[in-house]
């Protein structure tokens, strides 16, 4: 995972890029916490522009940062979602209540370490 | 019944051999020139049977997983079972969102998804013996206009 924050916007973008499976996913859940607990940011993005496979456990994950998200205040969204990844989404009824974004505009924003 | 194809595939339950078993039957299944998105979606609930064997079936402890993928006519058919604790009452185990480990931030979502990303799926389990999910697949012959001839004529 690629994490960035941008402080102007208090904007952290996490950027998964491995395969999201019940195997991998304690490593990103781990990792993503430790980044929203570091920066406790308004807005949390989790881009799957790298992701080349996604099954149930990253319904599960999305949902354990959301809340996690909205504990800490600050409210959580997804970008980038295609093909089989974006079925398990809408399926999952979970874009109710997470909003899909676009990163377009993003590098126009101050990035901050 | 003659299939015109088959495999078999046995391997220790270790979250690490999901990724191994996906692209094996993935790999297999290429015999009968699926579009990404079919491939996708066998790779997807692949993942799903062969997780809920270790996770469910065997808690987590050691056991062994098999898988046995059958081709014919443009179909294809696959099995996977363990030798765990079996499911109780499997209409309810079928329910979206439906899960027995919601701590462990699990969805509910694993038989939906394999409902709705293959043709059909039968659950066979007895509490105490372990369980069989068999799912198919029917590929979609490919016509002059398939996804090949468009990337050729794109580039
Ligand atoms: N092989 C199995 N052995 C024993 N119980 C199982 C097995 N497969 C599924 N189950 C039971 O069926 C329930 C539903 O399975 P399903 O895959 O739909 O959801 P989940 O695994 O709990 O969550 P998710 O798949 O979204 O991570 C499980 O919670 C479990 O109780
Ligand atoms: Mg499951």
């Amino acid at each position: 995972m690629e994490t960035q924050y941008y402080k102007k916007d208090k904007l952290l973008v996490l950027k998964i890029t491995e395969e999201i499976d019940d195997c991998s996913v304690q490593k990103i859940r781990r990792k993503a916490d430790y980044e929203i607990e570091r920066y406790m940011p308004k807005r949390v993005v989790f881009d799957f522009d790298s992701v080349t496979f996604m099954d149930s456990a990253g319904i599960g994950l999305i949902i354990g940062r959301y809340k996690f998200t909205n504990m800490l205040g600050g409210k959580l969204e997804v970008a980038n979602l295609t093909g089989s990844i974006k079925k398990i989404f809408e399926m999952s009824g979970i874009l109710r209540l997470i909003p899909i974004t676009t990163l377009e505009n993003i590098s126009d924003i101050e990035e901050t370490a | 019944m003659d299939f015109e194809n088959e495999m078999k595939l046995e391997f220790i339950s270790k979250s690490v051999n999901e990724a191994f078993a996906r692209i094996s039957i993935a790999a297999f299944a290429s015999q009968l020139d699926p579009t990404i998105e079919e491939l996708a979606d066998i790779k997807t609930a692949v993942s799903e049977a062969v997780t809920n064997s270790i996770i469910h079936g065997y808690d987590n402890k050691q056991g062994i997983v098999k898988i046995v993928a059958k081709l014919k006519n443009n179909e294809i058919i696959i099995e996977i079972s363990d030798n765990g604790k079996g499911i109780e009452n499997v209409d309810i185990a079928k329910e979206p969102l439906y899960t027995t480990k919601p701590n462990l931030e699990r969805s509910g979502m694993g038989f939906t998804i394999m409902e709705s990303f293959m043709d059909s799926l039968e659950i066979e389990s007895i509490v105490g013996l372990g369980t069989k999910v068999t799912m198919s697949k029917k590929i979609k012959p490919k016509t002059e206009e398939n996804d090949e001839f468009e990337l050729i004529s794109n580039a």
